[in-house]
């Protein structure tokens, strides 16, 4: 192929030669640029995950404890014997008190950081919620563990401040109690809530940027006090945001097995019944099928949101 | 509008960032405790010495050595292929666009037990053995999307008519690249980079599936806590981590704060 047109500045050397063709074919360009990322992530991640897929299918012989290659249904209906579905129960209704309580928490943050903090002080605001986000995942639930043991923080200052009867009252209740904090679903409820709040705060910040001043001055020049453009003109706006919010959360919540492990009862959750069956009971067709369970739940739980208009929000 | 907020609001936000915040302070506190066998509190006494004591632990030399292996690799992996895409999609408007931008993110969009599981099952169905390459792979999957974030969001910024400027001075593309886009990319780069280096120093989830026996810092914590040996050592540890991921994370926000490229939102 000549690439010198006539009259074209003397183009010299291959990589000249090169850039010109690129500049010619800007399709080739293209797909040079993406061949590579989508290499890798067509086959280290979604051949991974048909492959989690094609487990979830397989099942595991009862007696040898071999994994038998073979299409069956079987590993799904295991899904639904009481034990397993209890696992699914419980972790959807902590994901749903986990994202419902860290929305009350995140909305004066959020609110707060939208609409007061200006300049340095924003600055400031942005940076304090963003930092837990990244910093050591692992290291802010160890913290936990530290404050909330019986020999802990809280049991210090339940003693100093007389509150001790609350404290034991409540670990006596059934269900949310246990021995101490740190083992009980309490503790499990208090660590997810603090480590996935910043999940929340951000988006719903981000909406409440986007609401417009003049729409809030236009409700205050109807009429409206502050707790009706509170609730008819700020809150709904805000939605987009909170439901981006609880994206986050709720998916988080139903992944994590690490949580529950250190702070929490020794009953299971969704991940860690997929945890404990590819490891030590090396049944990776059952731990497959369940965590296809937090991608359905995830795939009903986006349709929604995106119908509400999370999406615009993110 | 009112301009001071009201008092309950300022309240509720202050009382809301203090649990996002204080719980660390105790991290520091009990890496100083004299009690080593339970977690009291106030602590008896204080003392240096368990930072002593974790700094001749071998295995802690090793799990920190494996860690920052994997990090510097898994990041140069994720530097090399998040920018590539960033360039693609700044630019270029195609077919499947939209479904090339959700492959990029749906690492981390999903919940991190699917992609260590599904790395797993992988592994398992062509049976590759554990290695230091498994974690990389992992690592560099969910590290991607945090460099192309960065980059994206600066190219989307850099405008076209430098890039065409530069073309019609005479520059070939690669001159522009070099001159032009690679300048004005750098930070957003090294951000990138850095958000990618400390969340796979962090890594524990997606690593348990495809670290097998081998131990990175993150995994040897999580040892050390379901069953505690020296419980201040692991607090020692825990202040380095600390330590470790906040120096790249704050070095990122002031490379690229005066945009909005930090993407954190989506970590």
């Amino acid at each position: 192929m000549s690439l010198a047109a006539p009259g074209a500045p003397t183009r010299d050397g291959p990589l000249r030669r090169l850039s010109d063709l690129f500049m010619r074919r800007p399709r080739l360009f293209l797909a040079l640029l993406l061949t590579p990322p989508l290499l890798w992530l067509g086959v280290a991640y979604l051949g991974s995950l048909a492959a989690l897929l094609a487990q979830s299918f397989f099942s595991i012989d009862e007696f040898s404890g071999l994994i038998v290659r073979e299409f069956t249904l079987k590993t799904y209906g295991e899904l639904l014997q009481p034990a397993n579905f209890d696992i699914i129960v419980r972790t959807v209704v902590m994901a749903a008190l986990v994202t419902l309580f860290g929305g009350v928490i995140a909305f004066p943050i959020a609110y707060f950081a939208a609409r007061y903090a200006r300049g340095r002080v924003k600055a400031l605001f942005y940076l304090l919620i963003m930092l837990p986000l990244w910093s050591s995942y692992l290291v802010r639930v160890y913290a936990w563990k530290l404050i909330l043991a019986k020999e802990g923080v809280i049991t210090y200052i339940a003693d100093h401040t007389g509150t001790r009867g609350l404290l034991d009252a409540w670990l006596s209740l059934p269900v949310v109690g246990g021995p101490s904090l740190s083992i009980s679903y309490t503790g499990t409820f208090l660590v997810f809530l603090y480590l996935w709040l910043p999940f929340m705060i951000l988006p719903i910040q981000a909406s409440l940027e986007r609401v417009p001043r003049s729409l809030i001055e236009a409700a205050g020049d109807l009429g409206a006090d502050a707790r009706k453009t509170f609730s008819t003109v700020i809150f709904p706006l805000a939605l987009p945001g909170i439901v981006a919010g609880s994206i986050f959360t709720f998916a988080l919540t139903l992944g994590d097995y690490i949580t529950p492990q250190i702070v929490g009862s020794s009953t299971l959750f969704l991940g860690q019944a997929v945890y404990t069956q590819q490891g030590v009971a090396g049944n990776i067709p059952l731990a497959a099928a369940f965590s296809v369970v937090p991608i359905v739940i995830m795939g009903i739980y986006l349709t929604v949101a995106k119908r509400m208009g999370a999406f615009d929000a993110l | 509008m009112p301009s001071r907020p009201p008092l309950s609001v300022t309240l509720a936000a202050a009382a809301g960032l203090l649990f996002l915040h204080l719980p660390l302070a105790f991290i520091f506190l009990y890496a100083l405790t004299t009690e080593e066998k339970s977690y009291q509190f106030p602590p008896p006494g204080f003392t240096l010495k368990w930072f002593a004591v974790a700094w001749d632990r071998p295995d802690i030399w090793q799990a920190l050595g494996l860690s920052l292996r994997v990090a510097s690799v898994a990041t140069a992996l994720a530097i090399v292929l998040g920018t590539l895409a960033a360039a693609a999609m700044a630019r270029y408007r195609f077919f499947g666009r939209e479904a090339v931008s959700l492959l990029i993110t749906l690492p981390i969009a999903l919940p991190g037990i699917v992609t260590g599981i599904a790395l797993r099952a992988a592994l398992n169905l062509a049976d590759i053995p554990f290695s230091f390459w498994t974690i990389v792979i992992g690592h560099a999957t969910f590290c991607i999307v945090v460099v192309y974030n960065n980059a994206v969001a600066r190219l989307r910024r850099t405008q076209g008519s430098l890039i065409e400027a530069s073309m019609d001075l005479g520059a070939d593309g690669f001159q522009t690249f070099r001159h032009v886009v690679l300048p004005q990319l750098g930070t957003a780069l090294l951000a990138g980079g850095m958000l990618a280096f400390a969340l796979s120093f962090d890594e524990v989830i997606v690593t348990t599936f495809t670290a097998g026996q081998q131990q990175t810092l993150p995994i040897w914590m999580f040892s050390e806590l379901i069953r505690p040996r020296q419980r201040p050592v692991t607090n020692v540890v825990a202040v380095m981590v600390i330590a470790v991921t906040l120096i790249p994370i704050l070095a990122a926000y002031y490379l690229t704060r005066d945009g909005e490229a930090v993407e954190g939102a989506s970590k």
